[in-house]
């Protein structure tokens, strides 16, 4: 089980992987954090973005240990789609969030579909 | 029958049968308890499923406000994305894992740690804008207390899914595959153990019955002999034993002499 695999308790980090303006919201609100390595927990996706550099950041955020909660756009989800449906493990908890262009799509959200699914609507 | 279905591979004694009933009654034990906790996780599981739901969609709404006040940021203070992407030190704003146990399985959930030295971006807005920047990080603050609750709440769902998937199929073959299995043993002993009992019954009546005709057929031998030796004027000794025979002195060999004692 993914539980397992390790503690819980020492992830503590949010990570976002999202539009300018809401990564800079998110980072107003403290969560962006930059280890000793330089590395960050947020990536800025523009429509220039290569679905490649999305995805790597994606595996790195739900590999990485320090990372409790992984947010996306699901402008950004929706390109990487198969990756994010086949995600399925506890930890990092992923979540996707609507950013300003692109309001909320209840119907598209991978967990969601799958509540869906299990309460038979 | 015990012909059908698959059974367990034993000898058919008396000590598997003790055995496997043994095991019936334990497979049948662990099989409530399994569908209990199942019925609990699933109680649970439903109410997780209720809030999932609600706190998607709160969050949609939450994160809506959050932008408008970015916008009206934005439009105050232009543009501050580079500005706060570049003042990103250490994460202020973080989660703690506590955990809760539910008939055995342990969910985790997220609570949001705001550090006191929260002071990351003093100087951002400093010129103009700085209240809207202000309001700012507070609706944030409060969509990514949404959003920590909604991840444990969706990390308990994926678990308790998980959980309960297990959970499920071990119920299931419990209920399908091992009690059948023992109950097909169980039959298959039982039927061996009469078809041996009726064996032996079938032998020892055979044994009975073939040592009554040999028995007879001596006898009637024996008389026939007597019965020649008697016309050839022979005179038979019949020991008949005490207070028998001729002069009543029985031989005392012959006491209590069997008929049917061959030897």
């Amino acid at each position: 089980m993914s539980t397992t695999t390790s503690n819980p308790k020492d992830r503590t980090l949010l990570a976002v992987i999202g539009d300018e303006d809401s990564v800079t919201g998110l980072l107003l609100a403290g969560i962006g954090h930059i280890d000793q390595n330089q590395k960050k927990n947020f990536l800025i996706v523009d429509p220039k973005t290569q679905t490649s550099v999305i995805e790597s950041a994606f595996q790195d955020f739900t590999e990485r240990k320090d990372v409790a909660i992984l947010l996306i756009n699901q402008h950004v989800a929706e390109r990487i789609r198969p990756t994010v449906d086949r995600y399925q493990a506890a930890f990092p908890a992923l979540l996707e969030i609507p950013s300003k262009e692109h309001p909320y799509d209840p119907a598209k959200d991978s967990v969601l579909k799958r509540v869906q699914k299990l309460r038979g609507d | 029958m015990s012909g059908t279905g698959p059974r367990e591979a034993v000898f058919p004694t008396r000590m598997n049968l003790t055995l496997t009933k043994t095991r019936l009654k334990g497979a049948q034990t662990g099989h409530s308890l399994l569908a209990k906790k199942r019925d609990a996780l699933t109680t649970r599981f439903r109410t997780i499923l209720k809030k999932v739901d609600e706190a998607k969609r709160l969050m949609g709404r939450v994160l809506q406000l959050a932008s408008f006040s970015l916008a009206e940021v934005t439009y105050t203070a232009g543009d501050i994305g580079y500005q706060v992407q570049e003042s990103v030190r250490k994460a202020s704003y973080t989660v703690q894992a506590k955990q809760e146990n539910v008939s055995g399985v342990v969910l985790p959930a997220f609570d949001g740690v705001r550090s006191k030295d929260a002071s990351d971006f003093n100087l951002t807005g400093l010129s103009r804008g700085g209240q809207q920047i202000q309001k700012c990080r507070d609706t944030y603050v409060k969509a990514v207390g949404t959003l920590v609750e909604l991840a444990s709440l969706q990390t308990a769902f994926t678990i308790l899914d998980e959980v309960i998937r297990a959970t499920n199929r071990r119920v299931n073959a419990i209920e399908h595959v091992v009690i059948p299995k023992l109950d097909n043993t169980i039959k298959y002993i039982n039927s061996e153990l009469d078809e041996m009992d009726r064996e032996e019954f079938f032998r020892l009546k055979k044994v009975q019955g073939k040592k009554k005709r040999d028995a007879e057929k001596n006898d009637e031998t024996r008389q026939g002999q007597n019965e020649d030796f008697r016309a050839q004027g022979g005179e038979v000794h019949r020991d008949e034993g005490i207070g028998g025979g001729v002069a009543g002195g029985a031989d005392m060999l012959d006491e209590g002499k069997d008929e049917d004692v061959i030897f």
